[in-house]
């Protein structure tokens, strides 16, 4: 026992002594020279692209703003063949669709959240459970968009023509709907990280003075968890702004603004996938990718937000 | 024994395969102060953690035997109202962080839904903090967080927290193990002036404590009750070869 505590203490002076190792420094050290610089390279070549990208946004995005100013922003009219492009309804169409789907998919990411992260955080029917929401995150969007169009849409317009609405079927509440089922894993996977780390000596002292589990999680999971939860909706609600195809296939694609919930409307995204190939004009192309550069900034601001409120969490 | 508040027969209990808890008996008298010590893996906590039902929030946790609160068999009472009447003071002091001082006191209250007059909660938040010694200390600063308080002062929060919901019985697991020899000795003369009113159990590592502070005292060695006695009797003249060994040092 004794002795080969000493070998392993003698061991480091030993090394150095040595000559075949000495003699092999000098490429350890070149190699570790290079690994480093491309570790650098690469790092700096994501930083570049990212800059790239917000560059070609802006630059292609003067023609349209020359032309339009600031009125792109609440002009209520787009018509492409008058050269007219006001986004008024398409950023309405993305806050809206954005919204009521995060409004329908909290309840169901909460609950899951606090079922995996704290009710019944193993077992095969938790497994199964995780399972599926991974897989919901991982089904292709144009999926969502057939079976949007081949279940959602009856259901919807069945429920248009009960309220004696126009029966398109497509439209902002499809949109929403589809929506809220594509956002559920984001809040609910970040949620139920956040709710499993509630500290146990907490929970402890809440249960040592008679709480059931629901005051459990009501008084102190929750309390504890509740900035995470918030972060995790906020990335979901980031994903909800960018999503694109399956919103494309079933928001009905109007320029106009959507008078109720069943109207057909459009979002930022999905104009920019319908429009772009056909657009002739300068103005017309460079209206579009102006549309893009706002859509990044509210994703980009939506996001920052979320990971900013995760940081200040992880730090408590 | 007259006087009889929790009554041990053959308990046993179990982490899954793991026989922790090895047929216990004994009686432990009201409104006295009982010390459990013993080396650590003996299964001290979770003795202490059987008697207020906290044993059974682990997986596949198991127990077998009589453990009687009065007449009433604990693991007939319902675990949420048994815990109501057998308070517990864990080794780390957990004061609620989201909740001030005041709100910490009265946690049990707002945590099962029992409303009170704001002059209710008042009272009791007064007199819990008095009784645990803490009152003066915190009485101009009752609406900052109880996270704000030290170690030792935060730790008779917690005991505060359990008195306010007017226990039979007081369960303390080291309580004083993370805190410094000041506040250790605060919080034994605290203990010290509430066992006239309350049954005290105490877990502890700390022979001299138990000499100090307990009446009588309960020696576990690898699961089983060694020895049972006064504390005065048990730390003269130990009768168990185990307890010997014990205070006399040959392991700890
Ligand atoms: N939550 C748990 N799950 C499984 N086994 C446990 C758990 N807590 C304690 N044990 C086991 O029970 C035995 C007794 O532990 P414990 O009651 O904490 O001893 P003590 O408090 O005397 O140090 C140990 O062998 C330990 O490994
Ligand atoms: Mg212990």
């Amino acid at each position: 026992m004794q002795i080969s505590t000493q070998k392993i203490i003698q061991q480091p002076e030993k090394r150095y002594k040595e000559k075949e190792f000495s003699a092999k420094i000098p490429f350890t050290i070149k190699r570790e020279r290079y690994f480093r610089k491309s570790l650098v390279l690469a790092a700096i070549g994501v930083i570049i692209l990212v800059m790239a990208f917000g560059c070609t946004l802006v630059v292609y995005s003067i023609p349209s703003f020359k032309a339009l100013g600031i009125h792109f922003l609440y002009g209520k009219t787009w018509d492409p063949v008058n050269n007219v492009f006001g986004a008024y309804p398409f950023l309405l169409g993305t806050l809206i669709t954005s919204f009521l789907a995060l409004i329908i998919s909290i309840p169901f990411s909460i609950s899951i959240a606090l079922f995996l992260g704290e009710y019944y955080p193993e077992g095969w029917f938790s497994n199964l459970l995780k399972n599926a929401i991974e897989l919901i995150a991982a089904i292709p969007s144009v999926i969502y968009g057939f079976w949007g169009l081949f279940v959602l849409v009856p259901i919807v317009r069945h429920l248009e023509m009960k309220f004696g609405v126009l029966p398109y079927g497509v439209g902002i509440l499809t949109a929403s709907l589809i929506l809220s089922v594509m956002i559920i894993p984001y809040a609910a996977s970040m949620g139920r990280e956040i709710v499993k780390m509630t500290p146990l000596r907490l929970k402890e002292a809440a249960y040592s003075l008679g709480s059931t589990r629901y005051e459990v999680i009501r008084h102190v999971v929750i309390p504890y968890a509740k900035s995470g939860l918030l972060a995790g909706i906020l990335l979901s609600l980031g994903r909800a702004l960018g999503e694109t195809m399956a919103v494309t296939m079933v928001i009905g694609n109007s320029s106009l603004i959507p008078k109720n919930i069943f109207a057909p409307g459009n979002t930022m995204a999905s104009v920019i996938a319908n429009e772009f190939t056909e657009a002739a004009g300068s103005v017309y192309l460079s209206a579009l990718i102006e549309l893009g550069l706002v859509l990044f900034l509210v994703t980009a601001i939506i996001n920052i937000a979320g990971k900013s409120i995760i940081k200040r969490f992880s730090k408590i | 024994m007259e006087n009889t508040i929790i009554k041990c027969e053959n308990f046993n209990a179990w982490f899954g395969d793991n026989h922790v808890v090895k047929s216990v008996t004994m009686d432990i008298p009201k409104n006295n102060l009982t010390a459990v010590m013993g080396p650590s893996g003996c299964g001290k906590t979770t003795f202490l953690r059987c008697i207020n039902r906290m044993h059974e929030l682990a997986p596949d946790a198991r127990t077998e035997g009589s453990l009687k609160l009065y007449q009433d068999e604990v693991y007939d009472i319902h675990p949420i109202l048994l815990r109501q009447k057998i308070g517990m003071v864990f080794q780390h002091p957990n004061p609620f962080p989201n909740m001030s001082i005041y709100d910490n006191v009265v946690a049990g209250y707002k945590l099962n839904g029992i409303k009170l007059s704001k002059a209710e909660r008042d009272d009791i938040v007064e007199d819990s903090l008095r009784k645990a010694a803490l009152w003066m200390e915190v009485r101009d600063t009752l609406r900052k967080k109880g996270t704000f308080l030290s170690g030792g002062q935060q730790q008779r929060l917690c005991i505060a927290r359990a008195i306010a919901m007017k226990p039979e019985v007081l369960l303390l697991d080291e309580p004083t193990s993370a805190l410094d020899p000041v506040s250790t000795s605060s919080i034994e003369e605290l203990l010290i002036d509430l066992k006239k009113n309350y049954t005290i159990i105490i877990v502890t590592h700390n022979m001299q404590q138990a000499a100090r502070i307990s009446d009588r005292t309960a020696f576990f060695y690898m699961g089983e009750l060694a020895e049972y006695d006064h504390t005065k009797q048990m730390f003269i003249s130990p009768k168990d070869k185990r307890t010997q060994n014990y205070i006399t040092g040959r392991f700890s």
